[in-house]
């Protein structure tokens, strides 16, 4: 059987010019890259080139990008980094309802350390409002975090007007942009932003590797304690060839977001147009703010979405419902719920989310399977009735 | 899929039979919760645990087929954990395996399963289903190796229901299924039986019904009541009625001359009434929401063997089916420890007749 992916949220696969490059560098670069010797050199070499592609991208200096593991180390290095070693005896953190567990699940470890933390509601459409940032400002706020594009409904929050806030109250602003990196322009001096996550699963390149931005001049300590890694931000021996992969993927997104993203929007479009003409009672989830062009998340009424997303997967079809759990279930979305989505919707909710290996002939194949699905399970099976919420 | 050896033994069974089949297991709590009651962490260990899950999902990658982890937390929460926990509230004794079987397992699963196109489900249960040639009702039997049989937690099951279940296990003994789990190479084979209740860690309710109250932030007032025997005599003091089940002997701290059984217990006003073993006896029993599965309609009288608790040897008795689903059972000979919340499941030799709830 045939499958065709459509969860490039969750994460994608290597493309053949960072796999090309990962090789490469797997097999010719073997050095420690804080030796001295050639073979060190050479791997310092390949690093800090890699170092200058991630920071050209994001129109920042190679020496604002720290390499270390992922999403989530970058999130926890930017809050745990700033906000711990903050100067202050009382300290408020504000962030919002619907960010990424890595930045909810270090706000909850804050406030078991004592500092305040203010998780700010989105709107219906799946935005943060800046008014309400500056409105939960306190004297004692250090730090902003606030996520470029939210992972499943792909709504761009207003960053810039948020950093500008920041910026005006001496606050340090932070952003996840795991999932805007390579969808969306980043441009960290537009956005004004001094912190900034982002990985390199998302984007193409293989998982293990990401960076962290962090503007000259702002004040982090590294979380972990080792050797003189990363200018003493992240302690530990360089992947050279991740970093080079990461490299590789922010080069060729650099040369071809703009016509990618183009593409993405059409194939996003009629994938959303053909399925709210074929399927009676379903809607687009965040449809009224500027997303991402290859985010699509789609209510159907009166169907079960965890055995949507089965019974698409038995057909060939990947696509994802709420959040995986430890075990692998499906958990009710927090977004979903953020946005103010009744709990019956938010689990009748499915994420497609498309990527370069999607064409029109998939997307078509895709509505077809979904309009059948959606027929079938609202004929044997009525989503199950729950008397609370 | 529970990642034991009986639901791991089915699929490969049925995989063997050349049956297209789909690997489910029902992630029914979360084992984090009330992590106070688990000094060992809780998540690992136990049923619906990840050590559970990643068995079955060996299992199933072992055997190459699809396989599923669905969330049923809710509507577990809602139709087991909930009216488990007023049932003992209530100063019954509940069951909740029944409960899980009639609204889980062959009620969202059944769903479930049809909703990715499946016609059955095939669980690990020790029960043999049959179909009646004659009148075309779907018959439930004890399974064939008595000492596992799990017809006592099925009596709910609608004709609905059995016609979509499949119980491959129902010929065999647990030794067969061990060995056939051994020869088919189930990375399960040797794993031990689970026991106790799934979501109560080390078997103590009465903690588990306190941890949940604690978790919603429910204050409850610490309820206090007096132990009495049946004509009043004040003999002690106990911390809630849930703590009690009828025929139990350890624990009551009352200090008498003789062995002292709890024979009745009363909510209302938090009284738990003790006595000798021979005022535990009863003749006669209630029971409600009665399901009969071998009769679309029962007769007006019929004898059979009924069983009031799992480990309840049958006991021959007359029942008289009334109005509304209830029905009236009357022993030959007086039974130990009548207890309301249990079932009380009506057999015929092997056939299972129908059960309902004491009441």
């Amino acid at each position: 059987m045939t499958h065709y992916y459509f969860d490039h949220n969750a994460t994608t696969p290597v493309s053949p010019e960072v796999l090309e490059a990962l090789l490469g560098a797997t097999r010719d670069v073997y050095g420690n890259a804080s030796s001295i010797h050639y073979q060190g050199q050479q791997a310092k070499q390949y690093l800090e080139a890699a170092r200058r592609q991630v920071a050209s991208l994001l129109n920042a200096k190679p020496q604002e990008i720290v390499f270390l593991s992922g999403g989530t180390e970058a999130d926890n290095l930017a809050i745990f980094g700033t906000v711990r070693y903050a100067p202050r005896a009382k300290k408020h953190v504000i962030t919002t309802a619907f960010e990424h567990p890595a930045v909810l699940g270090a706000c909850a470890q804050l406030e078991r350390e004592g500092v305040e933390v203010t998780r700010l509601p989105v709107s219906g459409a799946g935005l943060v409002d800046p008014e309400d940032v500056r409105r939960a400002l306190r004297p004692e706020t250090v730090l902003i975090s606030v996520m470029h594009a939210n992972n499943e409904l792909g709504t761009l929050q207003p960053i810039a007007e948020i950093a500008r806030i920041a910026r005006e109250a001496g606050v340090l602003m932070h952003s996840d942009g795991v999932q805007a990196l390579g969808k969306a322009p980043v441009d960290v001096e537009a956005l004004g932003v001094d912190l900034y996550s982002i990985t390199g699963h998302k984007v193409y390149a293989p998982k293990g590797e990401g960076a962290l931005f962090v503007r000259k001049g702002t004040r982090l300590r590294s979380v972990q304690f080792g050797g003189h890694h990363e200018r003493d931000r992240r302690p530990g021996t360089e992947n050279v060839p991740g970093a080079v992969a990461l490299g590789r993927a922010a080069e060729w997104i650099a040369a071809n977001l703009a016509a990618e993203a183009g593409r993405l929007r059409s194939l996003r479009d009629r994938l959303e147009s053909a399925v709210l003409a074929r399927v009676p009672a379903c809607g687009v989830n965040g449809a009224g703010a500027p997303r991402t062009p290859n985010t699509s998340n789609i209510y159907f009424d009166n169907v079960d979405g965890e055995a949507m997303v089965i019974a698409l997967d038995l057909k060939g079809f990947s696509v994802s419902g709420g959040a995986a759990c430890s075990s692998g279930a499906a958990e009710p979305s927090h977004v979903l719920t953020a946005i103010g989505l009744a709990p019956e919707r938010a689990r009748a909710s499915i994420r497609f989310s498309l990527g370069r290996q999607n064409t029109a002939e998939q997307v078509d194949a895709l509505v077809d399977a979904i309009a059948a699905t959606v027929a079938h399970l609202r004929h044997v099976a009525p989503a199950p009735k729950l008397s609370h919420a | 899929m529970s990642g034991g050896v009986d639901s791991s033994t089915v699929a490969g069974l049925l995989q063997r039979q050349g049956t297209p089949i789909i690997g489910l297991t029902m992630q029914l709590w979360n084992q984090r919760r009330l992590p106070e009651l688990q000094p060992d962490g809780g998540a690992t260990g136990r049923c619906c645990s990840l050590d559970d899950v990643y068995d079955a999902r060996q299992v199933a990658a072992a055997l190459g087929i699809p396989y599923y982890v669905v969330n049923f937390e809710e509507r577990f929460e809602q139709d087991v954990v909930r009216p488990f926990i007023d049932e003992y509230l209530a100063g019954r004794t509940p069951v909740p395996c029944t409960l899980c079987n009639n609204f889980l397992k062959f009620d969202q699963l059944l769903s479930t399963a049809a909703s990715l196109g499946a016609e059955t489900v095939a669980t690990g249960h020790y029960a043999r289903i049959r179909r009646d040639e004659r009148t075309g009702r779907r018959l439930l039997l004890r399974g064939a190796d008595a000492s596992r049989d799990q017809t006592y937690f099925l009596w709910g099951l609608t004709q609905e229901q059995l016609a979509r279940t499949l119980f491959p296990l129902g010929e065999f003994q647990k030794s067969q299924v061990r060995e056939m789990a051994r020869e088919m190479g189930l990375p399960v084979a040797e794993k031990g039986d689970s026991q106790e209740i799934c979501f109560v860690p080390n078997g103590d309710y009465a903690a588990f019904i306190e941890g949940y109250f604690r978790e919603r932030g429910i204050e409850r007032e610490q309820p206090r009541g007096e132990i009495v025997t049946a004509d009043g005599r004040r003999l002690g003091e106990h911390a809630g009625v849930h703590r009690y089940t009828i025929g139990q002997r350890r624990g009551l701290k009352v200090a008498a001359g003789e062995p002292l059984y709890v024979i009745a217990t009363d909510p209302a006003a938090q009284r738990v009434v003790v006595g000798r073993g021979d005022e535990l006896l009863k003749s006669e029993l209630e029971a409600a929401n009665v399901n009969w599965i071998a009769f679309a309609r029962p007769p007006a009288e019929l004898r059979a063997q009924v069983k009031i608790r799992n480990k309840h040897q049958a006991a021959p008795a007359t029942v008289s089916p009334q109005p509304g689903a209830r029905a009236r059972v009357r022993f030959d000979e007086p039974q130990r420890a009548v207890t309301p919340g249990q079932a009380a499941v009506f057999y015929d030799g092997d056939l299972v007749l129908g059960g309902g709830w004491i009441s």
